[in-house]
């Protein structure tokens, strides 16, 4: 765990931001790290097991929604418990779909199961309830959420290398290459996917929970974006799933770009950002983290 | 490049305006710009709303306001206006951030907002925080009173849908009165924000009127297919037909209406049927289509105002929240004009003041814009307001509607 | 009304059927991915209109030229796009994750130009709205003309896959790639057809679907994501698969609406495309093991 303390202290510098940054950086800070925690988690279980998910946003959703049904009755911790709670329990339904379906099969199920979900909610919002939007007034500032961000990004870090060193994450790494093999090598294949996905929804779940009073009213349309799901498969492949550095990699300059290119070329923001995409492909193939590995290689033979 | 819209060419051609303004060397004797942001969805979902309703409104007034000779101030000097866009990709966490950029990075002096309650409601809380005066026009919410006690420099300008709703239930409970229709209504909603609040205040309120809901069922957004429920709503008995809809679906509503003959006396669609494209997918055969907002008919400024529309953005405004927003921003420029530019001084004017407007004479009352067209009909090549029908230019409604 | 329901919902399906066959074919034989499948689709509808709307060409007439247009254009996507990523990838895993990063950029470029070229308005416009009596249905004659279009078109493939040397070709390099080459099959050549092919469905759907539906720059991706549930609950690169899985959601649409509540519509798609999966991982119709 030596490795993460410079990042902790990293982490603990980006807390002090807010002191002397102003709203604007707060902000930006928060929607980055919020990015990060996104891309690491799902990289958590999609990374060595190969099965892309779509679902990120409908644990995402799940979060936002708890928080709006729960923030003015409860208090705070309770409210992210309860987050957690609900996000685990749906991922440990969803997770038992990993056992019967794989590759191309698995990631459109998991799109169907976050509009299902999605839609599902609606429903209840509309003929239950009677309303559709709901308000989150909290006396949280920008960056009172930021700072609660920092640290479940520190966590899940965290966790991430201890799992990547556990023996869970290697078995999940057998399983990534071939599940025959796993099952023969003795592997839980159930427990073990189960177990990686449960945690890494608990995470995203509490992603959503924390980040929502920033928007005061929320709707399903607004926190079931299904382009939440894509960005974080986005940025996790872009900076390398399969490392745990990878994703914060592929988040920050993604999340960056996004922005430098909506505030500077607000009108032609999807044609450049298409581009980058279509360039990264072509020219970063194994991802930042791989391009800058061999970089370095290629200087260390240099000299 | 065959296709590019009018408004795309119009806005390069801004785009190069603005910065000749900014960078020319010959300019440093022009009054410095006041500079005005504003944050709409150009891309995603809620980038089709936006498109039509408030970005064009946004640019035209800027337009109109430079070739007047700039904004005035109170000294009788004027300064041109140059606007900051930025696009929030129809997310609520981009528009938070991007109106934060707008007061600490571009600090400009006012900030328009975006399109659609949600996105209004997600930057409330800091635009009055930062104290910017919050011009809330594309917010339908019956919650409006509230939001105004709890952000005084928010004002809340398109009503709720219990206005909506109730001004309706009126019309048909009138035209029931008039022997024109049997009281029985069918009512479609979408599920989501507008539907909702339309529907939720709709069912006490045509109840109240005495009217009975023999068909009332809501249906998911991105619902294309309205064949099943019009053949439900046909043998329901009732001889009026609301949807609370989204323009998705209120042109499918209308095809589908055609092509199987359903001619209902009272035709009532939601959000789209003021849209100005409605007459062309019904092939001309709008007449007596009803929907939500309007405008007065008679009005010569709004002939004016949709004529000008027409020619620098290339197609006219639609007929509810378009001259609204046009109107906000008359009122803006009004109260500098009074005041200045400082902002506590201008919420202060708007919230007070009195204001001579596209859609007439406004005077809000407790951050709220009242006088509003709560029913509209097609009649003729023109989308009028037929509810309140006390209003000064209300039009006598066309009920039974022609058959298509 | 059970016959009226049966009638409706297999029309709505027939027109989900129509935008899903091209993305079977795509990703059956080309095995790409294409995320920008419902780019193409409404790029197609656009052009209708344009052609409709100021040149007053029919949408008939222009369901005869955008297709031609639409497969030159696939190729040559494929040509320059896609081929480097195949030559890439030589056959492993690999292709599908760069396929989804590339044509998810392409997505994003095709919409920015549609938001440019034509704004973010809602477009629609009237044609064939007339109504149609069959067995006692009213039917949309646009609707009734997508409907007979994909059973058409799906047949007809189905037919040209089953039984042309052609069709051999093409059904040899889905089910493996790796030993078509060995029995002298040019791949890249059939692979470019494949998508080539796929893109002027898709095409075709969306000079169909735009007489009855409205569309706007946005929407491709709801376009995609209708195109992918169906393929993936037909089984992957299964022609026929799509059609029925295309016609059994459009069925349950309908019969929801009508007996159940409007409300739940789309609700009851997305659990009967779940339970399909859950009970057959591979979809309806799909046989292989391989992923």
């Amino acid at each position: 765990m030596r490795q993460l303390l410079p990042f902790y202290a990293l982490l603990g510098l980006a807390g002090l931001a807010p002191l002397w940054l102003g709203d604007y950086g707060a902000g930006l800070l928060l929607g980055m790290t919020s990015a990060a925690i996104l891309a690491t988690a799902w990289a958590m279980f999609s990374g060595p097991t190969r099965y892309v998910s779509l679902a990120t946003v409908a644990f995402y959703g799940i979060g936002a929604y708890v928080v709006a049904a729960l923030a003015e009755s409860q208090p705070w911790p309770v409210v992210l418990l309860a987050a957690a709670g609900c996000g685990g329990l749906v991922a440990l339904v969803v997770g038992l779909s990993t056992l019967r379906l794989a590759g191309i099969y698995f990631v459109i199920f998991s799109f169907g199961l976050a509009e299902l979900i999605r839609q599902l909610l609606t429903w209840y919002e509309v003929n239950v309830t009677g309303t559709l939007g709901r308000y989150i007034f909290t006396e949280f500032q920008p960056r009172d959420l930021l700072w609660q961000l920092l640290v479940l990004l520190a966590v899940t870090l965290t966790l991430s290398v201890w799992i990547h060193r556990s023996r869970l994450g290697l078995a999940l790494r057998v399983i990534g290459d071939d599940e025959t093999v796993a099952a023969h090598a003795g592997i839980n294949l159930a427990r073990s996917k189960l177990t990686l996905f449960v945690i890494s929804s608990v995470l995203i779940s509490l992603t959503g929970a924390i980040q929502s009073p920033r928007w005061v009213y929320i709707e399903p349309s607004i926190v079931f974006n299904p382009t939440v799901s894509f960005t974080a498969v986005i940025m996790a492949l872009l900076g390398g799933a399969n490392r745990i550095w990878g994703p914060i990699l592929g988040a920050v300059p993604l999340y960056l770009a996004f922005e430098f290119l909506s505030a500077h070329f607000p009108d032609h923001f999807s044609i450049l950002l298409g581009l980058l995409f279509i360039l990264v492909v072509f020219a970063l193939p194994n991802g930042v983290l791989a391009a800058l590995e061999r970089l370095r290689l290629r200087k260390g033979a240099g000299v | 490049m065959i296709g590019f819209t009018r408004r795309a060419a119009m806005g390069l051609l801004g785009g190069v305006a603005i910065s000749a303004l900014s960078l020319g060397p010959g300019m440093a004797q022009a009054p410095e710009p006041v500079r005005i942001g504003y944050v709409a969805s150009k891309s995603g979902p809620a980038a089709a709303g936006a498109g039509i309703t408030t970005i064009p409104n946004y640019e035209l007034w800027a337009k109109d306001v430079n070739a007047a000779g700039g904004l005035k101030l109170p000294d009788g000097s004027q300064r041109p206006v140059e606007l900051i866009s930025y696009d929030d990709r129809s997310s609520a966490e981009d528009a938070v951030r991007a109106v934060e950029r707008l007061a600490s990075q571009d600090k400009v002096d006012f900030i328009l907002p975006p399109w659609g309650t949600g996105f209004n409601l997600a930057i409330a809380p800091l635009m009055d925080r930062l104290g910017y005066p919050h011009l809330a026009v594309t917010s339908m919410t019956d919650k409006a009173p509230d939001f105004a006690k709890r952000w005084k420099k928010s004002f809340w300008m398109l009503g709720g849908g219990h206005d909506y709703a109730g001004a309706l239930a009126q019309t048909v409970a009138k035209a029931q009165a008039e022997g024109k229709v049997n009281g029985k209504v069918a009512v479609i909603s979408v599920a989501d924000g507008f539907g909702i609040d339309l529907i939720s205040a709709a069912r006490p309120i045509f109840k109240e009127q005495g009217l009975e809901l023999v068909y009332d069922q809501s249906y998911p957004m991105g619902t294309t297919d309205f064949a099943a429920i019009i053949e439900e709503v046909k043998s329901s008995g009732a001889d009026s037909f609301v949807a609370f809809s989204y323009p998705p679906e209120t042109f499918a509503l209308a095809k589908q209406a055609r092509t199987v003959a359903f001619n209902p006396k009272i035709f009532f669609t939601g959000v789209g049927t003021p849209f100005p494209n409605y007459p062309g997918i019904v092939e001309g055969r709008q007449e007596g289509v009803m929907s939500v907002g309007g405008v007065d008919g008679n009005s010569e400024k709004i002939a004016a105002y949709f004529k000008r529309h027409a020619e620098v953005v290339g197609t006219p405004p639609d007929s509810w929240a378009s001259a609204i927003t046009y109107a906000s921003l008359e009122m803006l420029a009004q109260a500098v004009s009074r005041v200045g530019l400082d902002r506590e001084a201008v919420a202060g004017e708007l919230a007070s003041g009195s204001f001579d407007t596209v859609i007439g004479e406004v005077k809000l009352e407790d951050n709220q814009l009242r006088q509003l067209w709560l029913v509209g009909q097609w009649q003729g090549d023109k989308f009028v307001g037929v509810a309140p029908a006390d209003r000064t230019g209300a039009m006598a409604p066309v009920i039974p509607k022609p058959a298509w | 009304m059970l016959s009226s329901t049966l009638i409706l919902g297999l029309v709505l399906g027939g027109s989900y059927a129509l935008v899903a066959v091209g993305m079977t074919l795509q990703y059956g034989i080309a095995r790409i991915m294409n995320l920008a499948y419902g780019e193409f689709i409404i790029l197609a509808a656009f052009a209708t209109y344009l052609l409709f709307g100021s040149l007053g060409i029919s949408p008939i007439v222009a369901l005869l030229i955008i297709p031609v247009i639409a497969f030159g254009l696939g190729v040559a996507l494929f040509q320059v796009m896609m081929r480097p990523l195949v030559t890439r990838a030589g056959g492993s895993g690999r292709l599908e994750v760069d396929s989804i990063l590339a044509t998810f950029g392409l997505l994003f470029v095709l919409q920015g130009v549609m938001l440019l070229a034509f704004g973010g308005n809602y477009t629609s416009y009237g044609f064939l709205d007339q109504g149609v009596n069959v067995l006692g249905t009213t039917l949309a004659a646009n609707r009734l003309l997508a409907f007979a279009l994909s059973i058409g078109l799906a047949g007809g493939l189905f037919a040209l896959l089953q039984f042309s040397r052609w069709g051999l070709a093409l059904r040899a390099v889905a089910l493996a790639p790796g030993s078509a080459a060995l029995v002298g099959l040019n791949m890249r050549r059939i692979a470019a057809l494949g998508f080539g092919l796929g893109t002027a469905l898709a095409a075709a759907g969306g000079v169909t679907v735009s007489m009855f539906q409205t569309f706007s720059a946005h929407d491709g991706v709801l376009f995609t994501m209708k195109a992918l549930v169906i393929v993936i609950m037909g089984g992957v690169g299964n022609v026929l698969g799509a059609l029925v899985s295309g016609l059994l959601l459009g069925l349950m649409e309908t019969a929801v609406a009508r007996w159940v509540d409007p409300g739940l519509t789309l609700a009851a798609t997305y659990i009967l495309f779940l339970a399909v999966l859950l009970w057959r991982p591979e979809g309806l119709f799909g046989k292989a093991a391989g992923r």
